[in-house]
């Protein structure tokens, strides 16, 4: 059938993958690259022609607390995220069989289910008089205070995160060659030692980039924050929000996610250094 | 073999435990029947589940949220594979860049994305509407389907294309009798995860519809925001237990 047409079809293996290769690249220029360089626009022309939402951003006293506010809640959740997603990615990869499929299910329910089911569960727990309050009221401690507070946002970020962190940690553990650790357990090293000496090390590069994106995830991230701290933990990605929607200023939301875009792509940057000095030194 | 400390299989142990926590506190809450969120007291109820079916509101953006995951995991899906097969056919120099430049969406800032398609959507008249909000979600998720497939095709043997060329197959012979039907894993991979992600998407939903156009994350959004209804509980549950069932059933296939 295709013989009848010999002239169409072989030109489809010139240009046909030519535009399937193109096809979705240009479109996300068109409607997603485009429309970002519009916001950007927006950013020097809302209210006014100037740069005056980036003065405003950098000079102002709410928004230094803001910027400030986020640097240590991300910084924090993420110094938390790291250790716990670890830990379960040690166990993942070098554990039983049976507590590796635990742990796997462990990771892989929350990384599925949705970011407001899970931040609604925090609710359920934290909340002013919720579970968490039941269960130290039981145990004699009193009332626990945690709700809207900046606590309850750093515990439902890292809940967000660790499934994120433990896969890059994961692939990396993987691919350590288990005969290395045999052999300095073999010429008399102590297990502890394997481990800080052998094992910590050659796993660092997944512990980097785990950072990088936790890191990176916790700045552009609003829903979380925005449902556990319930306003009262305003962040930079939160006050985009706000600004875009609830003073309708177009112009500061859209700086501000400019500012923010910009510092992802710093660290994205700085980030792959670190990686390329720590090969360089390990060769 | 080594370090596995009871220690740390008692931490790892309660890790896990953390991440299951707020998804089975939920459970309990579902079954209230009181009308605010609180814990069943020797009653149970299930009017919160019932509620679910309410045509005006919690079905109706169930319905709204199905057909957007399903409009916009195909359109994805069949975007991402074309430029994945493109790449693994072509191989061309710029490809690295490329697929940069298509996982962009992954790494620019959820808000900034939603800001940028909030701006699009309003200079071509369509916030609030199923075609704005396809087109969004299709520009977040293309990434996540883009990964699945070019996984998938880098397990494919070069030679399998190259011997249905020698005999004779056109391009597009090979590519609909040999690479799809080899990669058709993949291809399932990457539609079901576009349909999660679509399905879940909150971020840039919340941007750019809300109004007219209400999927069931904005709906919870709304929920969670104004007052604590405890269908949210009863919606949570079903989605944990969709989640934990299609997870259980993957692990044990495999």
């Amino acid at each position: 059938m295709m013989r009848a047409h010999p002239i169409p079809v072989r030109r489809f293996a010139a240009t046909g993958s030519l535009v399937m290769l193109w096809a979705w690249p240009v479109i996300l220029v068109l409607a997603y690259v485009l429309p970002f360089a519009g916001v950007t626009l927006w950013s020097v022309t809302r209210p006014e022609f100037g740069f005056e939402n980036y003065v405003r951003i950098f000079t102002g006293a709410d928004f230094q607390a803001i910027f400030l506010r986020t640097f240590w809640v991300c910084l924090l959740s993420t110094a938390i995220t790291i250790p716990i997603a670890y830990l379960l990615a040690y166990y993942w990869v070098m554990g039983g069989a049976r507590r590796s499929r635990l742990i796997e299910i462990c990771i892989f329910i929350p990384f599925w289910i949705s970011v407001l089911v899970r931040a609604f569960g925090w609710v359920v727990i934290l909340r002013n008089n919720g579970l968490a309050s039941d269960v130290t009221n039981a145990l004699g401690f009193g009332e626990l205070s945690t709700g809207r507070n900046v606590w309850s946002v750093i515990t439902g970020m890292v809940h967000f995160m660790v499934p994120f962190a433990v896969l890059p940690m994961a692939s990396v553990m993987r691919k350590i060659d288990r005969r290395v650790l045999l052999a300095a357990l073999g010429l008399g090293c102590r297990p502890l030692g394997v481990f800080w000496r052998i094992y910590l090390p050659m796993s660092l590069p997944g512990v980097c980039s785990a950072l990088a994106m936790t890191f990176i995830f916790s700045l552009g991230f609003f829903v979380t924050p925005m449902i556990l701290g319930g306003g009262r933990v305003v962040m930079t990605a939160e006050s985009v929000f706000v600004q875009m929607f609830q003073t309708a200023n177009w112009g500061l939301g859209a700086a501000l996610g400019v500012v923010l875009l910009v510092v992802v792509f710093a660290i994205l940057w700085l980030s792959q250094r670190v990686m390329r000095i720590e090969q360089l030194m390990s060769r | 073999m080594f370090g596995k400390s009871r220690l740390g299989g008692v931490l790892a142990g309660a890790a896990g435990l953390f991440l299951l926590l707020p998804l089975v506190a939920v459970i309990p809450f579902s079954f209230t029947p009181k009308r605010f969120l609180s814990m069943p007291d020797g009653e149970y109820s299930l009017r919160h589940y019932l509620a679910i079916f309410d045509p005006d509101t919690w079905l109706a953006s169930i319905g709204t949220s199905t057909l957007v995951a399903l409009l916009s995991s195909v359109i994805a899906t069949a975007l991402a594979t074309a430029f994945g097969i493109g790449i693994w056919l072509r191989r061309p120099a710029s490809g690295r860049l490329l697929i940069g430049l298509v996982l962009l969406p992954i790494i620019v800032p959820p808000v900034t994305s939603a800001v940028a398609l909030y701006f699009l959507l309003a200079q071509i008249g369509l916030l609030d509407t199923i075609p704005g909000l396809v087109l969004s979600h299709v520009v977040m998720i293309v990434p996540f389907s883009v990964i699945a497939i070019l996984s998938a095709l880098s397990r494919l043997d070069r030679n399998l294309e190259l011997a249905a060329r020698n005999l004779g197959a056109t391009q597009l012979q090979s590519i609909f009798r040999v690479i799809l039907p080899n990669i058709r894993f993949g291809l399932f991979a990457a539609w079901f995860v576009s349909l999660v992600m679509s399905w879940e998407e909150s971020s840039v939903t919340l941007f750019v519809s809300g109004v007219n156009v209400i999927t069931l994350p904005k709906r919870i959004w709304d929920n969670l925001r104004l007052d604590l209804d405890p269908a949210v509980a009863a919606i949570s549950v079903i989605m944990i237990l969709a989640t934990t069932l299609v997870i259980l059933f993957r692990k044990s296939e495999a």
